[in-house]
């Protein structure tokens, strides 16, 4: 198996920009090309031959990676570790512990996590409910020109564009609560992340509730009542089974995890 | 590409996506890291890459260029091993072995961040490292025994906290 990887392998134009504009360039309209963040989706959906790239955008050396601050805004780079999110405040923190386990968090991206395809049998971006409620922003590239738009808008369109950086305003409160796991998974089986923002609105998502990242707008209409919140926030999801949790179990458990998160914010006022 | 490979330099040809497992395994010859599930959920490939335990099975090699790799074979030779090699014997904590060299390198680098033998903290560490024999409780013992710098009388098993029965060692 390995080393017919290296002969397939052999078969793939390599790009590795040294820059953002080299990136973007090389990135084209994305026709063709598969970019590689950290690697951890794309290498072994190479080794099991499930992906065969004729072209791969390695983005490790491109500059991509830091986060700053500018006033109240964070800009997170697109191939920032994971494991750098994990001492930041909640959502984005605990939410980036809960993350596989160290090796992992430490390779794998903040890009590569919010872009990533749906798995075999799984979904992935366990960090798109955390961005949503931040309501963070992307920046992104594809057929020259560079644009920013609300996560919301860019995740349906994420196959086909370069995603660059993340930002997001820090709010007053964040919060996260995730379905409890004895060991590490391959990715979060159901999580919820909740923002107080600046102005007092409250915003909540959820990973793990069908499909990507989920806006829970139901029970953030019903967020003075944690109890009521949590029932009004299944209108707004389409569970799945998996091999972690069923459709029925994440029904169960995503009320607790809305009512948690709330109560949360709310002791945090 | 270039790899220092346990202190050797080697020249590497692979293309820069193959994973840096394969090309250590299949083109290096070295076989201490193992190929478990080569899809990150085992941990039985990890090596450390320039001091941080990655799993190697999904490590572009393009992205270690000019990098320093230990594997197991660099921890200690058998006739010289090192403090956690001698704790995984002494501690009983490899059955089939398979899982070893990843458990060794990932509590090593946690030794080597100034991890103490605080259990939590051990299998945090260790949180991505399977053991199909089950036997985590030996290799829990073991990595904190070399975090507080134990030293280990190899010719005795150690009696462990989940120690039921004596287990092989000198009478």
């Amino acid at each position: 198996m390995a080393t017919a990887s290296v002969a397939m392998n052999a078969a793939t134009e390599i790009l590795m920009p040294g820059s953002e504009g080299e990136a973007i360039a090389a990135f084209g309209d994305g026709a063709d090309v598969v970019v590689v963040g950290g690697g951890t989706i794309v290498v072994p959906e190479m080794t099991y031959r499930r992906l065969r790239p004729t072209r791969a955008l390695m983005l490790g050396r491109a500059g991509l990676e830091g986060i700053s601050r500018d006033g109240s805004r964070t800009t997170i780079g697109a191939t920032t570790p994971v494991q750098a999110l994990t001492e930041l405040a909640a959502p984005l923190g605990p939410c980036a512990s809960n993350i596989a386990d160290l090796e992992i968090r430490a390779q794998a991206t903040v890009g590569g996590n919010i872009c990533a395809g749906a798995g075999n049998e799984a979904p992935r971006g366990d960090l798109q409910g955390a961005f949503l409620a931040l309501g963070a922003t992307v920046r992104s590239a594809g057929g020259g020109d560079v644009a920013e738009e609300a996560l919301e808008e860019f995740l349906p369109k994420r196959r086909e564009r370069l995603m660059l950086d993340v930002s997001f305003d820090e709010p007053s409160a964040g919060a996260f609560a995730a379905l409890d796991r004895p060991h590490t998974h391959d990715y979060t089986a159901l999580a919820v992340s909740g923002v107080r923002a600046a102005d007092g609105t409250i915003r909540l998502a959820a990973t793990g509730a069908g499909g990507w990242g989920t806006r829970l707008p139901s029970a953030e209409a019903a967020a003075s009542d944690p109890e009521a919140a949590g029932q009004a926030a299944l209108a707004d999801v389409t569970p799945h089974d998996d091999a972690i949790a069923s459709a029925w179990y994440r029904t169960k458990v995503l009320p607790v995890l809305v009512r948690r998160v709330l109560t949360e914010l709310k002791e945090s006022a | 590409m270039n790899l220092t490979v346990n202190g050797v330099a080697h020249e590497v040809e692979s293309s820069p996506l193959t994973p840096l497992l394969d090309v250590l395994r299949e083109e290096l010859g070295i076989t201490g890291p193992k190929a478990g599930c080569h899809q990150g959920g085992c941990g039985a490939c990890t090596v450390l890459v320039d001091g941080e335990p990655r799993r190697s099975c999904l490590m572009p090699v393009g992205y270690v260029d000019s990098g320093a790799i230990t594997t197991v074979e660099g921890l200690g030779p058998p006739e010289d091993l090192s403090p956690i090699q001698q704790a995984f014997i002494h501690h009983y904590a490899a059955q089939c072995g398979f899982c070893t060299s990843g458990m060794l390198l990932a509590g090593q680098a946690y030794i080597d961040r100034g991890g103490t033998d605080d259990d939590g903290a051990i299998q945090s560490a260790l949180g991505g490292h399977v053991c199909r024999c089950t036997g985590y409780s030996k290799i829990v013992d073991a990595v904190a025994a070399a975090a507080r710098g134990d030293s280990f009388d190899l010719t005795e098993t150690a009696v462990g906290k989940h120690t039921t029965m004596a287990t092989g060692g000198a009478e």
